[in-house]
């Protein structure tokens, strides 16, 4: 069973090392994904947004909507590993509370 | 661990010399975040920097120190400004978010307008980032200072 998995996943990547070969090459101009918006960012991008770089101006006018929630994720992870290192005892289960009060009792 | 001061002379010379030049360079690509590549987020990095090595080789005796709470409340700062941005925008009309035609400061050329708002974006990216990374640094230290740090 093992063996046959095996030969099966090398079958698989087999046949993507194969289909790599069909894609067109990279930094060719006439791709498709070049031939669509790109050429209206780079000719629009400066008196759009005033800015001179491309890139902010993508980033950061073009798909701004994408960058705000870049950064609020940002916040959120700092936020969520802070409170899991911060050694707080909120939401924890009171073992330890529970047998010194029976203690006391007892004593 | 870390609010006690850290290493000898060689290493304070030598961050001193350091954190003043770190963080006028986060300055610097802050304010130039619209005409060169990087912005927000590489300038918070920087500035972060800054404070935590201030923070690493004085310990608590640096006049340059943000404690937690702080931070944190510095951080959802600023990502509302981020937000704030987008919502003065469809206040004054626009038809979908961060339009900054639509800004409530009217500029002759258009694209000042685009300008001002990306300034305004980036410093709540840089808000936001070096806040974060100082609100890590300070989880970090809490847990070493505490008795029972690491034994539950």
């Amino acid at each position: 069973m093992r063996g046959l998995v095996a030969i099966l996943l090398a079958i698989i990547t087999g046949l993507f090392c194969a289909v790599v070969t069909f894609l067109p090459p990279i930094g060719d101009v006439k791709n498709a994904p070049h031939q669509h918006v790109t050429p209206t960012y780079i000719e629009r991008s400066a008196e759009d947004t005033g800015s001179p770089n491309i890139v902010t101006g993508l980033i950061i006018d073009y798909r701004g909507f994408d960058t705000m929630w870049e950064t609020s994720v940002m916040f959120l992870a700092g936020l969520s590993t802070a409170l899991i290192l911060s050694n707080n005892r909120c939401g924890r289960r009171p073992i330890e509370e529970q047998e010194i009060e029976e203690g006391e009792i007892i004593k | 661990m870390m609010s006690e001061k850290f290493g000898g002379i060689v290493l304070n010379v030598a961050f001193r010399l350091l954190v003043p030049f770190t963080i006028v360079y986060g300055v610097y690509i802050l304010c130039l975040g619209e005409f060169s590549p990087g912005g927000g987020f590489q300038a918070g990095a920087l500035l972060s920097v800054g404070v935590v090595l201030a923070r690493l080789v004085l310990g608590f005796d640096t006049k340059f120190n943000i404690l937690g709470e702080t931070s944190l409340i510095l951080a959802g700062v600023g990502t509302f400004l981020y937000a704030f941005t987008g919502w003065l925008t469809l206040f004054g009309g626009a038809k979908f978010f961060l339009d900054y035609n639509f800004m409530p400061i009217k500029m002759e050329p258009v694209h000042e307008m685009h300008a001002l708002g990306i300034f305004i974006i980036e410093i709540g990216v840089a808000i936001c980032v070096m806040m974060t990374i100082i609100n890590l640094l300070e989880a970090i230290v809490k847990r070493g200072e505490e008795p029972d740090g690491d034994s539950k």
